[in-house]
């Protein structure tokens, strides 16, 4: 009997733990709203404690990423919303977020949304060696990079020169 | 106090964070072009981010109670323990991207190196920090390059640069007691060990941007002992205001 009750709690707080990462992930990036921050990778795990304490931990895209104080208030709102009594946000920094993190569906809406999603695996290569950006626009890779730095810090400014847009690209970091 | 090795350490790298990324953030508003304009703020906020975290963890190792204000917006000039190229003026466009360029090719390798580090804390900032950095580089490379190897004026503007802030290199090299304790135990990096990454990236860079590697001569040092050039004293008078004027303000 005692082993039923177990699973049964067990069972019962998955689901809890399911709505609260729900409640948490709906949270949109304040710079690219098309974009939850589950989509970024930037929400690392949602946990609830024996006492039903729940603890949202997230992890800054850039050291200097000034969204990250938004993001956690968002995400505190979202889970009382949901029900979920005092929760906790902590920001780690380990292991460092990488644009690997996001998701495929992220990487899609981004390029809807007119930003061209990470093209590669984050490394020494992608930092130091030759990028071809395809253009979110008209999707030539005639491209040209304008400056390593965009609109946001996790941004470079590129240019199509074939539909002549300017654009921006998710760096891979 | 808890003087320690590891408060010291980490308040150097720290202080080297916050004042360059507050000499950056002075070009806002101002750079020739809004790309630039935006690069010097998203640099200034890479650096001010890496200040943020160390700070905390200093706070945290001296363990008084201070947080990153406390020690960003409460010491005095010879209580920063920054080195001195970083604290340097902009100058014009060319000293801004010269002190980018020695800065960021020494932080990049050696950020990389501290990701090894045991402890766990410094580590996790050094990955962070060492990809940020490696944006650094990269942009002010190329401009050093598009400037050495552009015009007359642009050129002899950038060999002017590297010649201004040469004598300011050889104190990212240096090490002292509290750094060699640090070492030994695996939890500071060796400077040395990223002097000859540093001595290739500068002059592949310089090679291809038609420029001359200054030659050595005496090197400028003790901003990591807190003697500073004056330039330290009127960045904190703008960058502390708010809390000397105003103490305990918050917003």
């Amino acid at each position: 009997m005692k082993a039923v009750a177990a699973v049964r709690i067990a069972a019962a707080n998955a689901a809890e733990r399911g709505r609260a990462w729900a409640a948490a992930a709906s949270v949109a990036d304040p710079e690219i709203p098309v974009l939850s921050i589950a989509d970024l990778g930037v929400l690392r795990s949602v946990d609830i404690d024996e006492h039903g304490a729940v603890e949202a931990t997230i992890t800054p895209t850039y050291s200097g990423c000034p969204a990250m104080n938004m993001i956690a208030v968002e995400i505190e709102m979202a889970l009382e919303k949901a029900g979920f009594k005092s929760p906790k946000v902590t920001t780690v920094l380990s292991p460092a977020w990488t644009t690997d993190w996001m998701t495929d569906e992220g990487k899609a809406k981004l390029k809807a949304y007119g930003i061209a999603p990470p093209e590669k695996k984050a490394g020494r290569r992608a930092l130091f060696g030759e990028e071809h950006v395809t253009c979110p626009h008209c999707g030539s890779t005639d491209t040209v990079v304008i400056s390593e730095f965009g609109s946001t810090a996790c941004k470079s400014l590129w240019r199509c020169k074939a539909c002549a847009e300017p654009f921006d690209y998710f760096k891979c970091i | 106090m808890t003087d320690t090795p590891l408060f010291q350490y980490t308040l150097r790298l720290a202080d080297n964070a916050l004042v360059l990324g507050h000499r950056l953030s002075e070009w806002v508003g101002h750079a020739a072009v809004i790309e630039e304009d935006l690069a010097f703020g998203n640099m200034g906020l890479d650096l001010i981010g890496q200040a943020r975290a160390l700070y905390t963890y200093a706070g945290e190792v001296e363990g008084q109670g201070r947080d990153q204000d406390a020690l960003a917006y409460l010491r005095d000039a010879n209580d920063y323990r920054n080195i001195l190229l970083v604290e340097q003026p902009n100058g014009d466009f060319a000293v801004t991207m010269v002190r980018q360029l020695f800065y960021a090719a020494f932080a990049y390798p050696y950020f990389e190196a501290l990701t090894r580090s045991k402890d766990a804390t410094l580590s996790a900032i050094a990955a962070k920090a060492a990809k940020e950095m490696a944006y650094h580089l990269r942009h002010s490379a190329e401009w050093v390059i598009r400037m050495g190897d552009g015009t007359d004026e642009s050129h002899a503007r950038a060999q002017a640069a590297l010649e201004e802030l040469w004598p300011y290199v050889g104190e990212m090299f240096e090490i002292d007691q509290i750094e060699r304790a640090l070492i030994e135990a695996g939890v500071a990096v060796d400077p040395a060990s990223v002097r000859a990454i540093w001595d290739k990236t500068i002059d592949d860079v310089l090679a291809e941007a038609t420029l001359t590697r200054p030659q050595d001569g005496y090197m400028q040092s003790g901003g990591r002992v807190g003697r500073h050039s004056e330039h330290l004293g009127y960045i904190l008078a703008d960058l502390q205001f708010l809390q000397r004027a105003y103490p305990g303000a918050t917003w």
